[in-house]
C-alpha cells in the first residue's frame, strides 16, 4: 500500500566498476593492466548500496525508490546488476567507450545531470574508488548542487518524517556528528556496515529489473579530461625478506638502525 | 651503518628533477590552506607548505576560523613558516570548518587573489573540503600529491600505491592535496610574514549542523607524524592482549600506536588508528608490524617507512616481503621479550 505521497523519498547510489580489491595489479608499458583482470563493484560503493537498502528496510513506507547509477564501459552493467540483486530498484548506465578516461569532475557533472532527472532526496556513494583513490566525487557533486555533505560516514540515522539525517563521520583523531536536512549527500566509510551477498534468487530477479542505458551526450556533461597522464610506473620495489632468528637480533638491528 | 636496513626505502623528499621550474616560476601564485584543530596548526599543514613552495613561486597561507582570537596560536605558528603572506579569514559559521560554509570562502579567495594553485593537506579535513572547492571552481583536483615536477605536473599514487601516476593539469587553477608522509614539514623561521586579517567573504550557507565531536585523547605522539609506530593486527587476538603487548612496546619505543583494518574492525583499537589505503598513510623511521599479515591495503599505508620490522608466526606472510627485519615467532612470547630488551638497552 502506498502512503501519502509527500513522505516518499528517493535514494540515488552511484557505483563504480573497479579492479577487484584482492587483485595484485601489474604495471605495464601502458600503465596499469586492466584487461582480463577480475573486476567487481568498488567496495565502498557496496557499502553505499547496502546502506540504502538498510534505510529502506527500516522505513519501508517512506522510501519509494533506490536507483543505482554507473558511468563506465559496457561491463559496468554487471555491477549495476549486482546492486539490483542487493536490493536496488532500477539502474541507469551511462555507457562510455572502453578506453575513455572519465575523471571525477566528469563523473560529478554527469551525476548532477542525473540528479536533475531523478530528483533524489539523498545520494549515498563510496568515499573513494580503490583504483584512482581520488576521494573527490561526493564533495564535487555536493558543491555543484549546493547540497550539504557528510563524508566518511560510519553511522547514519535517517528521520524520514522530518526529512533530516544525522551522520557520524570519521575524522582524524575521532568522530564528528552532523545533522543535515535533505536533500543531502553522504559518502560511506568502511565501518558503516557489512554489505550483504546477493542470493541466487535475487540475482535472477535482478535480471528483470529495469536498467536504462544512456549515452554521455544525453547527460550533456563535458567529459573532456583535464589531466593528461604523462606516465604510470610501478613504485620502486622494496626488498624485504631479511629474517632474523631471535629477539636479540631484532634489538641488534634496531641499534644498528640508530633507533635505540 | 644501517644502509642495509634502509637501502630500498623511498626517500621522504622527492628526488625528481624540477626541470621546468624556470619557465613556470614567474607565473606561480600559490596559496596553501593551513588546517588547524582547536586553534593550533595540525602537523600536516607544514608538509603542505613545503609542497606549495616546491612550485617555485610566491606562497600565501590561508587560515580560516571563527574569529581572530581563536586563531591566535595558529597565526603565530603560520607566520613563521616561511610564507610570503598570510591571509586570515573569519566568520562565526567557520567554527568547525564544515565544508558548506568553508569551501566558498576558499573558492572566493582563489578567484579574487588570482591564485594559480591551491594546496592543502590530504587529511580527513582536506579530503572533505577540497573536492567541494573543486566542484565550485569547476576544476579537476589532484589528490594525495607525492611529488611535483613542475607547476603543472604532479605525481600521485593510484591502486593503493601499487602504481605511481604522473599527470599534467590543463586547468587554469591547480587544486591539490599533498601527501603528508612524502613532504618534509616546513621549518619555523626567525622572520615573520605579513598578516592580513579580515572577515571572510562569500561564506557558504550553514546547511549541515555540527552536533558533537568525540576525539580520542592521547598523550602519545600523533600517528601521522610520529617517527616510530608500533602497529597490531588480527594476530593480537583480543583488545586485552592488544593493550598488554602493543602498548608496552610502543611505550618502550616512545612510539605512536597503529592498527590494521582487522584489528580496528575487531575493536582492538580505535578507527582513527587504522593504517592503510583507507586509513592513514604514514612513513615513520621505524614501523613495527605485530601480528599483521600485510594485505595490499595495509602495505599502501606504511611501505614508505624507512625501516620495517615484522613479527609474525606465519613465515609466508606477505609482510615479510617488505620487512627489513623479520622475526618468525609467536608474538605473545616475542613482543614482551622485545619490550624488556629495548628497555634494558635504553638504560
Amino acid at each position: 500500500m502506498r502512503p501519502t505521497a509527500p513522505n516518499w523519498l528517493k535514494l540515488l547510489v552511484p557505483v563504480k566498476r573497479t579492479v577487484d580489491y584482492a587483485v595484485k595489479i601489474r604495471v605495464g608499458p601502458k600503465g596499469v593492466e586492466t584487461k582480463g583482470v577480475k573486476h567487481s563493484m568498488n567496495p565502498f560503493d557496496e557499502i553505499a548500496v547496502e546502506e540504502a537498502v538498510r534505510l529502506r528496510e527500516k522505513a519501508k513506507e517512506a522510501i519509494d525508490k533506490i536507483t543505482v547509477v554507473s558511468i563506465g564501459p559496457a561491463k559496468a552493467s554487471e555491477v549495476l546488476r549486482t546492486a539490483l540483486a542487493m536490493g536496488a530498484d532500477d539502474a541507469i548506465h551511462i555507457e562510455t567507450k572502453e578506453d575513455d578516461v572519465v575523471e571525477p569532475l566528469a563523473v560529478a557533472r554527469a551525476l548532477k545531470a542525473i540528479v536533475g532527472q531523478e530528483s533524489p532526496d539523498l545520494v549515498i556513494m563510496g568515499k573513494q574508488a580503490i583504483d584512482d583513490d581520488s576521494s573527490q566525487v561526493g564533495g564535487m557533486l555536493a558543491g555543484m548542487l549546493g547540497w550539504p555533505q557528510a563524508n566518511f560516514a560510519s553511522e547514519v540515522d535517517l528521520n524520514t518524517a522530518a526529512k533530516s539525517i544525522t551522520v557520524s563521520r570519521e575524522i582524524d583523531g575521532g568522530l564528528e556528528t552532523l545533522k543535515m536536512s535533505l536533500p543531502a549527500i553522504i559518502t560511506t566509510d568502511l565501518r558503516l556496515n557489512q554489505p550483504r551477498y546477493a542470493s541466487l534468487p535475487n540475482i535472477m530477479k535482478a535480471k528483470k529489473k529495469p536498467l536504462k542505458k544512456m549515452k554521455p551526450e544525453e547527460v550533456q556533461a563535458d567529459f573532456t579530461p583535464r589531466l593528461e597522464t604523462v606516465d604510470v610506473k610501478a613504485p620502486p620495489p622494496r626488498k624485504g625478506g631479511a629474517k632474523v632468528e631471535s629477539v636479540d637480533e631484532v634489538v641488534a638491528k634496531l641499534k644498528e638502525a640508530g633507533v635505540l | 651503518m644501517f644502509a642495509s636496513l634502509s637501502r630500498t626505502a623511498i626517500p621522504r623528499t622527492s628526488t625528481r628533477a624540477f626541470s621546468a621550474s624556470a619557465r613556470a616560476q614567474a607565473d606561480v601564485n600559490a596559496a596553501v590552506f593551513l588546517e588547524d584543530k582547536g586553534g593550533e596548526l595540525v602537523p600536516a599543514a607544514a608538509n603542505a607548505v613545503t609542497a606549495a613552495k616546491k612550485l617555485g613561486g610566491k606562497v600565501t597561507g590561508i587560515l580560516i576560523g571563527k574569529d581572530e582570537a581563536s586563531l591566535e596560536k595558529a597565526i603565530a605558528m603560520s607566520k613563521k613558516l616561511g610564507l610570503d603572506a598570510l591571509l586570515v579569514r573569519h566568520a562565526p559559521a567557520l567554527e568547525h570548518a564544515l565544508a558548506e560554509p568553508t569551501a566558498p570562502v576558499l573558492a572566493e579567495l582563489v578567484k579574487k587573489q588570482g591564485f594559480t594553485h591551491l594546496a592543502g593537506p590530504h587529511s580527513a579535513l582536506g579530503k572533505n573540503i577540497f573536492p567541494r572547492v573543486a566542484g565550485l571552481l569547476d576544476v579537476q583536483q589532484i589528490s594525495d600529491v607525492m611529488s611535483i615536477q613542475d607547476a603543472e605536473t604532479f605525481t600521485r599514487p593510484v591502486y593503493a600505491g601499487n602504481a605511481i601516476s604522473t599527470v599534467r593539469s590543463q586547468d587554469a587553477i591547480k587544486l591539490f592535496t599533498a601527501r603528508a608522509s612524502t613532504w618534509e614539514p616546513a621549518q619555523p623561521t626567525e622572520s615573520e610574514c605579513s598578516v592580513d586579517v579580515a572577515a571572510a567573504e562569500n561564506v557558504g550557507p550553514e546547511q549541515a549542523q555540527w552536533v558533537s565531536e568525540e576525539i580520542v585523547k592521547s598523550e602519545r605522539p600523533d600517528l601521522a607524524s610520529a617517527p616510530t609506530v608500533v602497529s597490531g593486527g588480527r594476530g593480537v587476538k583480543s583488545k586485552e592482549s592488544f593493550d598488554s603487548t602493543i602498548i608496552p612496546l610502543a611505550d618502550a619505543l616512545g612510539a605512536a600506536i597503529g592498527a590494521s583494518r582487522a584489528a580496528v574492525d575487531s575493536g582492538y583499537a580505535e578507527n582513527s588508528l587504522q593504517v592503510g589505503q583507507t586509513g592513514k598513510v604514514i612513513a615513520p623511521n621505524l614501523y613495527v608490524a605485530v601480528g599483521i599479515s600485510g594485505a595490499i591495503q595495509h602495505l599502501a599505508g606504511m611501505k614508505d617507512s624507512k625501516t620495517i620490522v615484522a613479527i609474525n608466526k606465519d613465515a609466508d606472510a606477505p609482510i615479510f616481503q617488505v620487512a627489513d627485519v623479520g622475526l618468525v615467532a609467536d608474538l605473545f612470547e616475542a613482543v614482551p621479550e622485545l619490550t624488556k630488551k629495548i628497555e634494558e638497552a635504553k638504560k
